[in-house]
């Protein structure tokens, strides 16, 4: 009998990761006798060691006892709480991830690394004196000196219950283990073995006599037995080591001799099972089915009350629609109020059926955070800085494609936080602030949007610094004035960092820019404020999903466009006088202090325009990259929500198009991308630059001469 | 239970007659339509729907025979006017105007076009063996876009290769 272990693959992996992440939480919580924490970092090592036991993961089963061992020793108290051994755990944790993702990429993963730490583990075991003590009783009678070079002969009557392999085990299984610990030897007792008639396929009569040559302890070969324990009768003994070679062979007969009457069936089975032992670990990565399609789309663990409401939801519609049905069958014009009660129970329905199943994908930013812990434990190790994080809001949810796009931007704002805001202890003491450090990590909604906050009180942003630097760089001159937040927004241009010396945290001044790109290509916006000698806060708006905007229906000739609403800064009815035409064909409007360019939406499209003067036509100023520009356009309709349609599924992206959507009508409007749209402007106008489009400047002037008349 | 007696239940073939039901064949079936006189076919199992000409929503800066994005059920479907694309009549529309929806899948995805025609006609059982390369001797519509020729009675029917025509970002002119 054999189950397909594979498909259970995957759930092990899930649960693996979660056991893993778990671990590392209790670990950063640990303290002094705190058994419960103990106990279930030491649950969830064991169980990753079970699961990868038996789907035979045997790097995975052998890294993790050495993990496992630890905390035991932790737990029995037999070993204090070090901050070292936890650094060592946390490590471990690390290496296991790795461990566990190779098995999930179906890859080799970094065996250097994990083999470092395994011996690092080893070391911490066997500097501890219990485990010393431990081994020296087991060994006390034959090898009381080291027992590292001491090959033992063991051996191993192995007599399993008939029903072990329906308990899902395999001894074949146990006996590639075992082969892990040293070279072995076996033979199979078939006394037991009915006669064909009797078989029941699904039973085991075979029992083992095994030997094993290892310096492995007894516990070591219990251990592998641990999941048959209960099922099987395991007689483990230990011969004299010192015994020539010819003798082992000369025991083993003696034992065959002794069983004369079984036939033995050494010889068919050794060899393809020795032929199985050569190469243990290849062999299992190589025999392993590719049946894991490799575009994952991923999954959620969507809460049981979610799933309930939906359902409650549909049920309502259900009933809904059957009373409307009814309506309709036999209607006349006297139901027409019932008509309209039902239609707005409809609405209703449907609305909250839409939030409902938003919400499916909203997950709480917890997921996001809990990494911070473990990186801030890591960092202030690194700098030497005390730390203490603090989470906030963080059961604020959020969409699952906003939360995976939005993981790296703020581990690059923690590691700032901990490199740049965090002083060293003796600048805080000085400044008669606490020792310890502190960094705030709040979520919260607003609005439409979920706000994410990081700050700390350390040191605030040099303003003068960030000046000077942006002076260096060219990218602002002595005379200009700035506000503080436009100094602040300095910081997130590309290749600007006024860390004096590089780290290896933070500093090389990559990073600040991709944060803010990162965080503006998921439709949000990044603010800083700071003080100096307080501390910063750097604040991430984003939109609460991917798949639904807040939309402005602006109207462009006859077609309907959207700008989303979080892009305009402002929406106002030109005036001639403050339209400017500068070098040749370029419009620009004067908004209080800013030259702001116009751009008429209907001359980018190639679609035909329908005002005359420019004062029948609405200017919508919209900013992307820190570029403001004024669109021309005829009307503003309603402001609404939409969701979002890909163009690129049926057809191709659309330069100047986010996407579309589909409006109450039935009919499809494009949703207009703002950030693109500059950009078309800018190459239109290179080009126009060289070839002096006559068309191009003709619409212009017509334009303007609307404007002079 | 007796065998027998289940057998006998079993209808023999033949007894439900299939007879007049002329779409039980061997070889591939073909919808054919009109391009001006021109008679067209695509693979029947491509064709999602056959709708009623409307007004689409233009894309922007599209080569002309892109007439834009319909709404269907939600999808949003592109509409290309195969008689500007191929330059074959003129590009009016009128009550016999259609739009076929052909859905392909190709890598993994599908893709779900429209095509304007100026009618659709008949259903066309056409044999592999019966279906004869095209001469390469001009005409508008490019050479890897047809995928053979029919001859139905007096007529020529021109089956086009529903993957190339679905392979969008090769219109693109611009």
């Amino acid at each position: 009998m054999s189950v397909d272990l594979t498909q259970f693959i995957p759930s092990f992996l899930e649960e693996s990761f979660e056991g893993l992440e778990l671990m590392e939480s209790s670990l950063l919580n640990l303290e002094q006798g705190d058994d419960e924490t103990i106990n279930s970092i030491f649950r969830a090592a064991h169980s990753i060691k079970g699961g990868a036991g038996t789907f035979g993961f045997n790097h995975v089963t052998e890294f993790t006892h050495l993990v496992e061992t630890l905390l035991d020793e932790m737990r029995d108290g037999r070993r204090n709480i070090e901050a070292d051994d936890v650094e060592l755990l946390l490590e471990s944790v690390d290496c296991m991830r790795l461990l566990i993702e190779a098995i999930r990429d179906e890859r080799e993963c970094d065996s250097e690394k994990i083999a470092e730490n395994s011996k690092r583990l080893e070391e911490a075991l066997a500097a501890s004196g219990s485990v010393m003590s431990e081994a020296l009783t087991i060994n006390a009678d034959d090898a009381p000196t080291d027992n590292s070079s001491d090959i033992a002969r063991w051996q191993i009557k192995f007599i399993p219950e008939h029903h072990l392999v329906q308990t899902g085990n395999d001894p074949l299984l146990l006996f590639n283990a075992l082969a892990d610990l040293g070279k072995v030897s076996l033979e199979a007792n078939t006394k037991e073995l009915p006669t064909l008639n009797d078989i029941d396929a699904e039973e085991l009569y075979l029992s083992w006599q095994l030997t094993l040559h290892s310096n492995a302890s007894e516990a070591d070969i219990r251990e592998v037995f641990e999941w048959v324990e209960d099922e099987c009768e395991l007689i483990i003994t230990k011969e004299v080591q010192d015994q020539p070679l010819e003798a082992v062979t000369e025991a083993v007969t003696v034992v065959n001799t002794l069983e004369g009457s079984s036939q033995n069936e050494q010889a068919d089975l050794t060899p393809p099972i020795e032929a199985h032992f050569a190469e243990p670990t290849p062999k299992n990565n190589t025999d392993k089915p590719v049946s894991k399609s490799k575009n994952d789309l991923g999954s959620i663990r969507v809460g049981v009350d979610k799933v309930d409401s939906l359902i409650n939801l549909v049920g309502e519609l259900v009933i809904t629609q059957s009373m409307l049905s009814e309506l309709g069958s036999d209607f006349d014009l006297s139901k027409v109020e019932r008509l309209n009660a039902g239609l707005e129970q409809l609405l209703q329905n449907t609305k909250e059926l839409q939030e409902s199943v938003m919400r499916i994908r909203m997950l709480p930013i917890s997921f996001a955070f809990n990494r911070f812990p473990r990186l801030v434990h890591d960092l202030s190790k690194k700098t030497g800085k005390e730390i203490e994080l603090i989470l906030k809001g963080e059961q604020t949810e959020l969409d699952k494609t906003v939360m995976e796009q939005i993981g790296d931007p703020l581990v690059h704002l923690v590691r700032n936080a901990v490199d740049h805001g965090i002083e060293p202890a003796q600048v805080r003491l000085a400044h008669g602030k606490p020792e310890k450090g502190t960094i705030v990590l709040d979520a919260y909604h607003q609005g439409g949007s979920i706000v994410i906050e990081i700050s700390d009180d350390g040191g605030g942003i040099d303003r003068q610094a960030v000046f000077n630097k942006a002076l260096e760089k060219g990218l602002v001159d002595e005379k200009t004035t700035l506000t503080d937040s436009q100094v602040f927004d300095l910081l997130f241009e590309p290749g600007f960092s006024t860390a004096k010396e590089v780290s290896d945290i933070s500093g090389r001044g990559v990073g600040m820019d991709v944060v803010k790109k990162n965080i503006q290509s998921l439709g949000g916006r990044i603010q800083v404020e700071s003080e100096q000698g307080k501390g910063s806060t750097f604040r991430v708006n984003l939109p609460l999903t991917l798949a639904i905007l807040d939309g402005q229906l602006v109207r462009v000739g006859k077609e309907v466009y959207i700008i989303p609403l979080i892009t305009i800064v402002e929406s106002l009815q030109p005036q001639k006088e403050l339209i400017n035409r500068v070098s040749g064909d370029m419009l620009l409007y004067r908004l209080r202090e800013d030259n702001v360019p116009v751009i008429p939406i209907y001359q980018l499209f190639n679609i035909p325009c329908e005002f005359e003067h420019i004062e029948s036509c609405l200017l919508v100023v919209v900013e992307a990259d820190g570029q403001k520009i004024g669109l021309m356009v005829d009307d503003l309709l309603a402001q609404q929500q939409v969701v979002i349609k890909s163009l690129n599924d049926n057809y191709q992206q659309v330069q100047g198009v986010s996407g579309a959507t589909i409006l109450g009508d039935g009919s499809v409007a494009m949703i207009l991308d703002v950030a693109g749209i500059i950009e078309m402007a800018l190459t239109k106008a290179q080009i126009n630059q060289q070839h002096q489009s006559s068309v191009q400047s003709q619409i212009t002037r017509s334009i303007s001469a609307g404007v002079n008349a | 239970m007796d065998i027998q007696m289940l057998a006998e239940d079993v209808p023999v073939e033949g007894e439900f007659s299939l007879e007049g039901i002329d779409f039980i064949t061997s070889g591939d079936q073909y919808l054919t339509f009109l391009l001006a006189d021109e008679q067209y076919a695509v693979d029947i199992l491509c064709v999602e729907e056959i709708r009623s000409w409307g007004n689409p929503t233009r894309i922007p800066n599209s080569p002309c025979y892109i007439k834009g994005v319909i709404n269907m059920r939600g999808i949003i479907v592109p509409i290309v006017d195969l008689r500007m694309k191929f330059n074959i009549g003129s590009a009016i529309y009128c009550e016999t105007t259609v739009v076929i929806v052909l859905t392909v899948e190709t890598e993994n995805k599908t893709r779900t076009i429209g095509f304007v025609v100026d009618a659709v006609s008949d259903v066309l059982n056409v044999e592999a063996s019966d279906i004869k390369s095209a001469p390469a001797f001009g005409g508008c519509v490019p050479q890897n876009y047809l995928q053979g020729l029919v001859n139905v009675g007096e007529n020529v029917v021109t089956l086009l290769n529903v993957k190339v025509l679905q392979e969008i970002e090769k219109h693109q002119l611009i």
